[in-house]
């Protein structure tokens, strides 16, 4: 799972090209206009190889950290049904991150470092899982909207320009493709269910909403000028773009099912043909981005953990001391 | 042949495969490595499918609907041995017991495909497949990690000395074990443990690991007659917590 709104790093276009061979730079450009796909061992500039690390590991990150708020869910999942889809779903999503991480360490980074950096919060991940999930009904509103966010964004990536982003990326869309009927199905039970888990339901509505609204990232008119990552297909479509292609695909299904969307003024201009809404509070994203979210903390804390529980694991399978057995005649 | 003897069986295995399922899929987005991480929740699939399948045999033997026997139970009517309900610890316990529970499970559906109750030996038969890729999975971790450094080795020593009087506890024997076996319905658990003991120790004999002694005293039998750790029943209320809301609601 995986929203837009990468953190690009600042782009000092004039700087960061100067060093580039302008023969090799305009061979690169022409292969991507021609709709080839970079593979690892091609030339590609450095400016390209650092944002797609930045924005694979974040991609990475993410799932493995996204793996959380629904993983505590699944020794509470009610029915044999809901466990056994939730432990797949939620495996998943770490075998996604197995599959990004590989494909970032393609660019030269290794695992273990970008593990690090998440760790001491120097790369950042999906600004939605540093929200909590209170209750069932919130990991199903995860399964269900915050996959299907991910889709949007991930099948718009998943037309770029470096082929193992691509292809891991196709593969991870098949799955969440599943991902987003479990939690369809889910919501659906609970929304057609009895007086409480209508309850539990809208309640977990109201809450995920101005988090899936963020999930996008800021309005374009916002954003970091991407012009140049846009050309390289590093970044296949705009926030905006991605949050109105959401909203039209889902918000009729949310009202089908007689649940209610936490924004009055969500509509949509039938001249305009796009959809207009309260803008969420940017304030609020800044501020959980930069570490100060709901969760962060708890989040960062439970990486940081299972990787110093599991460190001895990872050194005796990476430095074996190979010991002979002592024969036993 | 006695039904109560064969209910008890399948509540037996059901209720190992149930609460082991579980533990193992604390490891969810924590495991000492991604590929470990998967791994753990593909056991923990594979052993909640397979008390399903069980559960799914008990009801249709007259026993309660799956959903309802797995969450609507106290910790005293289940039938699971104590070793698979203790906390999931660190890995190194996680994969000890790992270990020694699945050699026992491929032991045990390898017998109980040749049972004389049809339905049994067809349900083993197909989980004897899927339990394989367990025992294997358990092999290389031991293989590698009992031969590694030297905190790896002592760190599976002292989870093994922990768990292997729990593991012995699997083969605590059942009220109508002989009816079992006269029937043909199951080798037996004395049977079986010798089978697994043997299987295991070949393991451990390519490690640096070695099996501890355990006096009869010391085995931790009662699992089977509902006699538990304080472990179940905190599981057992997590794991029931949502369903209780409203057993009667669908979810």
């Amino acid at each position: 799972m995986y929203g837009g709104g990468n953190s690009f790093e600042h782009l000092d276009l004039d700087r960061s090209l100067e060093n580039e061979d302008p023969q090799l730079l305009a061979e690169f450009e022409a292969r991507i206009a021609r709709g080839e796909k970079i593979e690892p061992s091609d030339w590609m500039p450095a400016l390209y190889r650092k944002q797609l690390i930045r924005m694979i590991e974040q991609h990475a990150h993410s799932e493995i950290i996204g793996a959380l708020p629904e993983g505590t869910w699944i020794t509470r999942a009610p029915g044999f049904k809901r466990k056994m889809a939730l432990m797949a779903k939620v495996q998943d999503e770490v075998g996604h991150a197995q599959l990004l991480y590989a494909a970032a360490e393609t660019l030269g980074k290794p695992r273990e470092k970008m593990i690090e950096d998440l760790i001491n919060g120097k790369s950042k991940y999906s600004n939605i899982f540093n929200y909590p999930a209170y209750t069932w009904a919130d990991s199903t509103v995860i399964s269900w909207l915050v996959d299907a966010g991910a889709i949007v964004n991930q099948l718009a990536n998943s037309k770029g320009s470096y082929g193992p982003y691509c292809r891991a990326l196709d593969r991870i869309c098949a799955e969440e493709a599943f991902h987003l009927k479990y939690g369809h199905h889910s919501v659906i039970h609970l929304s057609t269910g009895s007086a409480k888990q209508r309850e539990m339901v809208q309640a977990a509505l109201n809450r995920w909403w101005t988090p899936l609204m963020h999930f996008f990232g800021p309005p374009d008119k916002m954003s970091t000028h991407t012009e140049i990552l846009t050309r390289w297909k590093v970044k296949m479509s705009t926030n905006d773009e991605n949050r109105q292609q959401f909203l039209d695909m889902y918000v009729p299904k949310i009202w089908d099912l007689g649940l209610t969307i936490p924004d009055p003024n969500l509509k949509k201009n039938e001249t305009t043909e796009k959809w207009e809404y309260t803008e969420p509070d940017w304030e609020e994203f800044k501020r959980v981005i930069n570490g100060d979210g709901p969760c962060n903390k708890e989040r960062l804390a439970v990486r940081r953990r299972a990787e110093e529980r599991g460190a001895w694991v990872r050194k005796a399978i990476m430095k074996p001391v190979e010991k002979p057995v002592t024969p036993l005649a | 042949m006695n039904q109560l003897a064969i209910k008890e069986l399948l509540y037996k295995i059901a209720d190992d495969q149930l609460i082991l399922g579980h533990r193992n899929s604390e490891w969810t987005g924590v495991g000492p490595t991604l590929e470990e991480d998967i791994a753990f929740s593909s056991m923990a699939q594979d052993k909640v499918g397979q008390s399903l399948a069980f559960y799914k045999l008990l009801h249709n033997m007259g026993e309660n609907d799956p959903d309802t026997v797995a969450f609507m139970r106290n910790a005293e009517q289940f039938h699971n041995c104590q070793l698979v309900e203790l906390p999931s610890g660190e890995y190194d316990f996680s994969l000890i017991r790992h270990f020694l529970f699945d050699f026992a499970e491929s032991a045990r559906f390898r017998r109980l495909s040749e049972s004389s109750v049809k339905d049994i030996a067809d349900v083993a038969n197909k989980l004897k497949g899927e339990i394989k890729y367990h025992t294997m999975h358990a092999n290389i971790w031991i293989k590698k990690l009992g031969n590694a450094t030297d905190e790896s080795i002592e760190r599976l020593q002292s989870a093994l000395n922990y768990a292997f009087p729990y593991a012995l506890g699997i083969f605590e024997k059942s009220p109508f074990e002989t009816d079992l076996i006269e029937n043909g319905v199951f080798v037996g658990e004395a049977q079986l443990q010798e089978e697994w003991l043997e299987e295991v120790q070949n393991v451990i004999n390519q490690t640096q690991l070695i099996l501890p002694t355990v006096t009869d005293e010391e085995i931790k039998y009662g699992g089977r007659i509902g006699k538990h750790t304080n472990h179940l029943q905190p599981l057992l209320t997590e794991m029931s917590e949502v369903f209780k809301i409203d057993p009667t609601a669908e979810w």
